[in-house]
Parts: structure tokens; sequence; C-alpha cells
């Protein structure tokens, strides 16, 4: 006679599965529904980029940061802009400055709609996700006007931007921050936010103690997620932050406990709303006419040394740490990203839960493939 | 009773005599002619829900929908079907190859046994059992037999939980579809399906539906079980896309997954037809459905299909609203909530019917 023992099922999930958000592969280790363990496999992504850097001039760069996160490559220009600023003495023109803010919250806005939105699919909820790309189509049509791409932006240069905002660009973001702040979000919500299918599969699943997202270096809407209000556009204002009068929303266990999953959608929404009032007052602070841009010598080198510099994108702290040897290209190049701390916590936090939760998990920390791997 | 079968029968005989060297062959034909006719109406159906589906789904979502095939895209269906067809048939080397052919059929023929109690309005039912109610129960829930062998035999993990989730979901809320129903058996003391639609009315207060309060609870019971039933959202997880990639039919490719496909569609119209017909009055328009003309039995059909259809409507509308429940959430609402509330209906309304002599809330309307 064979005895039967309960078996534990290895379930590979991804590199190509629905919910893996890109290439992403984890190592399921599953009882029935019940998950014991949840390993990710990382590095299907990888493309170089660090090294990349070593071997090319500082400002041809630019173009790599847009793929570092293609879902919010703006914000990636405007961090590695701003490492080589500020270790070659640069300043970017006043107006530069304020279009890249324009920018750079157009994009967190585009990048919240869709983490939010594939959150949603996630769950099963079809309808939310094709309400949010809707309204990041508008996002995308305006970056098209600013810079001509939709989506690698490639639009801040090393001491400034590359193109003035053109003719009815101001007005047309300014109607589309109202429209989002003032009407879509609360159709958004009235729809599925306080729907109680999604409280039910959101509150109380993926818990992380303000102790355990500092533990695990957690950044950015997973950080404030766990009520930790930490911001570096308030805390560490990089650029022109420091002028801009918002909010850093953090979670407070809306429907459930401090730190859950639902806290930090809930945060991302609001976040929405808090970008819309930057771009709002950066719109009307804006001069005129001016410089958007300042001349760097050609062939454009920084002086020997070293700088971290660290920006807020979408997803987290981003930050630079640069090492010029004195030449035209970088000696050394490192690139510290969110998504890759968001991804480490993974594997804790899907002990013991099902398999379902860990698609609400892996949605709620928004983790995006291509910045994990660089 | 009378059904399509037996109305062909006589007339057969009518027309060539009745012989004993030719009633077998009568007996078939009028058996046959019905089949093949739900066959047909079912594909119909069912292709024009996939349709229905695409055009209300993309009004929902601000997009346009299929609009190339035909005008408004009303053949994208058929166009659909025809690829199917036409797509490589894939069965995986390491799969169950036997079990793996057979599954599909099961899912599609226990779908289509269930049509044929369905009244679709004055004569037309392909047979008018006398446990009809009985047989769709029984019937529908054969579809399980089908997910599983599937879920097993593509011999894929996710296939393999996806039929056992199908497994789970069906059985459990088999009990609250069927106590529900239950309830309207106690008031007619019968499972005929014909005889059910022959006892309400055309008038909404004449419909089981507003017999008592516990029947209206029951029927809302009904409807939501059989969206669990059906694998619909906020139920779908036995082909939940995001988590189980696409749940028992992941290894299906051409008509095998055509086949499964078909049946889903065909089944959100059994359980829409069984709740109009059990619950709504069917296609009862206080006349008598057997000798009446031609034209009354066809406003009997239209009838009964509006409603029908305005259920489906239903269903197609809450699954691209909600989001998916998770799996131990949609258990604890069957066995925590919906069997106990149906049981409760249940035992309610005969106490009911003993304290009223079996009467309506509106029995003075009602007559």
């Amino acid at each position: 006679m064979t005895e039967f023992a309960l078996e534990e099922m290895i379930l590979n999930m991804g590199p190509h599965h629905p919910s893996t958000h890109g290439v992403l592969r984890f190592i399921v280790r599953t009882d029935g529904e019940m998950m014991l363990r949840a390993t990710p496999d990382v590095g299907f992504l990888h493309r170089g980029i660090e090294k990349i850097a070593e071997l090319m001039p500082y400002e041809s760069f630019m173009p790599y940061t847009d793929r570092i996160d293609y879902l919010s490559s703006l914000n990636c220009n405007l961090g590695y802009a701003l490492t080589v600023e500020r270790l070659a003495g640069i300043e970017a023109p006043e107006k530069a400055e304020y279009l890249r803010v324009i920018g750079a919250e157009l994009t967190r806005i585009g990048s919240h709609l869709i983490a939010v939105g594939a959150l949603l699919l996630d769950l099963g909820a079809v309808t939310p996700f094709v309400h949010a790309l809707r309204e990041r189509e508008t996002y995308n049509s305006l970056m098209e006007m600013l810079c001509g791409a939709r989506l690698t932006h490639h639009y801040v240069r090393i001491g400034g931007v590359a193109f003035d905002a053109p003719d009815g660009f101001i007005e047309k973001a300014l109607s589309f921050v109202n429209h989002l702040e003032y009407e879509f979000l609360d159709e958004f919500n009235k729809l599925i936010s306080f729907n109680s299918i999604l409280i039910k599969r959101l509150a109380n699943v993926g818990i992380i103690t303000p102790e355990k997202a500092l533990e695990f270096t957690l950044v950015g809407p997973n950080l404030r997620g766990s009520g930790i209000k930490f911001d570096l556009r308030k805390d560490e204002p990089y650029s022109i932050y420091d002028r801009f009068d918002f909010e850093i929303p953090s979670g407070s266990g809306k429907f459930g406990v401090q730190g859950d999953a639902y806290d930090r959608y809930w945060v991302r929404i609001e976040e929405i709303k808090q970008s819309c009032r930057i771009v709002r007052q950066a719109i009307n602070q804006m001069p005129e006419h001016g410089e958007i841009k300042t001349k760097i010598s050609k062939p454009f080198k920084i002086p020997a040394g070293e700088i971290y510099v660290r920006t807020e994108c979408p997803r987290g702290e981003l930050g630079f740490y640069l090492i010029s040897a004195g030449g035209k290209t970088p000696y050394r190049l490192k690139i510290r990203t969110g998504s890759f701390s968001a991804m480490t916590i993974i594997e804790e936090l899907s002990e013991g839960v099902m398999v379902a939760d860990l698609v609400a998990i892996i949605g709620s920390l928004d983790v995006v493939a291509p910045e994990i791997d660089r | 009773m009378y059904s399509l079968a037996d109305i062909i029968y006589r007339r057969m005989t009518e027309t060539f005599g009745a012989s004993d060297f030719l009633e077998p062959l009568f007996t078939i034909v009028s058996y046959l002619l019905p089949c093949i006719a739900i066959l047909g109406i079912v594909s119909l159906i069912s292709g024009a829900l996939t349709l229905l589906e695409r055009k209300i789904s993309a009004d929902i979502q601000n997009r346009i929908g299929p609009n190339r095939v035909g005008p408004f895209g009303i053949f994208q269906f058929i166009v659909d079907g025809v690829k199917l067809l036409l797509k490589e048939d894939i069965i995986p080397d390491a799969a169950d190859k036997k079990l793996f052919r057979l599954a599909p059929y099961i899912v599609f023929s226990s779908t289509v046994l269930a049509v044929i109690v369905i009244p679709f309005g004055g004569p037309f039912i392909v047979a008018d059992l006398n446990i009809g109610l009985l047989f769709i129960v029984v019937v529908s829930s054969l579809v399980v037999v089908g997910f599983m062998m599937s879920g097993w035999a593509s011999n894929n993990k996710w296939a393999l939980l996806g039929g056992i989730r199908s497994a789970a979901q069906i059985i459990s809320y088999e009990i609250p579809v069927a106590l529900s129903l239950l309830t309207v058996a106690l008031i007619t003391g019968t499972f005929s399906m014909q005889e059910i639609v022959k006892q309400q009315g055309l008038y909404p207060w004449q419909w089981f539906i507003l017999h008592n309060p516990f029947t209206f609870i029951a029927f809302f019971i009904y409807f939501v079980s059989s969206l669990a039933e059906i694998n619909r959202l906020p139920f779908d997880f036995p082909e939940a896309e995001s988590e189980l990639v696409s749940g028992y039919n992941t290894e299906y490719s051409g008509m095998r997954f055509g086949f499964f496909f078909v049946a889903e569609f065909a089944n959100i119209f059994v359980s829409a037809a069984l709740a109009a017909a059990v619950f709504l009055g069917g296609g009862n328009i206080g006349i008598d459905p057997y000798n009446s003309p031609l034209g009354y039995k066809l406003l009997m059909a239209l009838v009964f299909f509006a409603k029908a259809l305005s259920l489906c409507l239903v269903t197609i509308w809450v699954r691209w609203t909600l989001p998916r429940l998770r799996i131990d959430h949609m258990m604890s609402l069957c066995w925590k909530y919906f069997i106990p509330i149906s049981v409760f209906c249940l035992v309610l309304t005969a106490a009911w019917l003993v304290a009223f002599k079996g009467n309506s809330v509106f029995w003075r309307i009602a007559g």
C-alpha cells in the first residue's frame, strides 16, 4: 500500500501570467487554495542599463532613463538630470523647472491611474480599468503635445527641458486636472472604491506595519500606505517643490488595519488629487516667457566627484548614485528603484494567504517589472 | 400534458394513419425534430448573447464594440464561430487524451439537456416532464463532471485548480438554487414546467415572485446563486483570468474551447429562462396555450423571450460592474447566508400556504 501524504503543489506563476504586470515570475508553494510561500524570481528584464551608462556621454544616456520605468519616464528623466546638474553645478532656468514639475506631476497622475486600474483589473473589475485608461489617454495626448512622445517622453534635458509648452497645452492641462479632481475621481470612487466587494478583497489583506515597512525599506506610496508620512517632495524638496502647497496622504486603516492593501490603493487615489493641485499651482505661477535650457559646455564634462540624488517617483524613491572620474562618461552609475524593495516584501507577505490575495498584494504594491531589473 | 413532441406525433398519426409498423418511426421523428430545433436555438441564442455581451460591455466601457461584420456587427458571432472551427486543435502531449476530448461534450450536452424542459411560451416545450424542475436541477449540475474532467485531463496545475474550484462552487450553490426553486414547487404542487407557468398570469401580481414575501427573497437568492452556478462574475472562480490564467479551459483551443464557450452562454440563458418561467410568469398571457390561434402562441413565446433576455442583460451588466469575490468569501456567502435563508424561505412559505389557504398577497386582485 502506498501511503497518501498531503502534498504541496509547486506552481510556476509567470513569467507569462495575466496578473504579473510584465515579465515577472513567482515560484508559488500552495496547499490547495492556500499559499505557503511565493518566491519572486527577478532578472527577466535585465538590460544592463547601469553598464550602458558607463559607455556613453551624459546627455546620450537620457533616453535610457525613460526605460527604467516606462510608466513614469519623465520622473526618471528628471531624477537623472538633477543628479548630473548637481554634480556639474548647473542650474536650470526657472521656466524649465516649472515645465519639469508640470510634466512630472502629470506623469505621476498617469502612472497612478494605471496602477490603480491594473490592481482593479487583477481583482476582476474590467470596467474601472478601462475608465482609468480613458483618462490616461488624455494624459498621453497632453504629453504628445508637449514632447511628441506618448510613453517614453525623453523631455527633460541636462540644464532644462527640450521644448517650450506649445499653444493650448496650458489650457488643456488645466482642464484635464480640473476634470480629474472634481469629476472623474468622484465618479470613480462611486463606481468602485467604495464597492463592498472591493473593500472585502483589499481591506486586511497584505498588512505591512510601519516597522515592517521601514525594515524592508519600502518607499513612496507603499511606505505612506503604512502610515509613515515621508515624501521627498516635502521632506527633502528638490527642483521647485518647496513653492507648492500640497498634502501627503497616508494610510490610516480606512476600512481595515493600517497598512493593508486598501490603504495603499487609497493613498494612490489621494495622490492623484494632490498632483492635480500641484499642476494647477505650477501653471498659475509659471512665468510666461523665459529661457528653457541652460547652455552646457560641449563636449560636456563633469569634474571628478560623486553624488547621490533621490527624487520622488510614482513608485517611490528613485536614487541615482553617480561617480564621475572627470571624463565625458560616468565612472559608475547606480540606480535605486522603488519596485525592487516592494518586490522583496512579497515573499514575507505571501505566507498563509490565498492565491487570489497574492494577486491583490502584487497589484497593491504596484510592482513594475522593468524597474526591478533595470 | 402536451409538448412539441406530442403535438408532432399526433399530427403525424393524423396525416399518415396509425399503424404498429410506423409507430416507432413516428416516436423517433417526433422527438428528433424538436431536439434539432433546440440545438439550433441554443447555438443561436448563445451566439447572440456573446454579441450582446460585447456590445453592452463596450457601451459600459466607452468603446464601440464589434461593428465590422454586417450592420452593427451582428454577424460577428458567426465569424467567431468559423474562426474557432478553423483553429488548430491542440491536445497537450501529457494530457489524458480520452478525457480531454470527452470533457467539452459533457459540458455542452448537459447544458442542452436542460433546455428540453424549458417552456418557451405557449406550446413550445420539447418535453413537459412531470419532474421538469428537478430535471433541470439535476442535469445542470452534471456540468461539474465536465469541468472536473477537463481540469484533470489537461495535466495543467492552473486547469486543475480551476476544475476543483468549479466543483466546490457548483456543488455548494446547487443547494440554494434547488431550495429556492422548491419554494415555488410548494405553491404549485407540481414539478411540471408548463403547469408552473400555467398557474401564474399576465400581470406581475399573479407571478410567483410576488406571491408572498418569501418567494420574493427566494427569487433573489436564486438569481445570485445561479450567477455562481454558471461561473459568472462576481463568482467566476473556475476561470478567474487574473488568478488562474484561464482556469479549466487553459489548454483548450479551437472548437473544443468553442464548446465550453457556447455552453457558458447557453447556461446564462438557461438560468435566466428558468427564473423567467418559475418566478416571472414565463410566457403566460392569461390565454390557454394550446387552443389558441398561432399569433397568440407566438406572442407568448415573445413575452417569454423578453423576460428571459432582460434577465440575461442583468447578468451581463453585473459582470461588467463588479470585481470578483474571494473564494472563501463566496463559500461563506453560500453556506452561512444563502442556504439558511433559503431554508427559512421554504419553511415560511409552507407556513404561509397553511395560514392563508394557498392565496397570494394579492389574492383579491389576482382573483
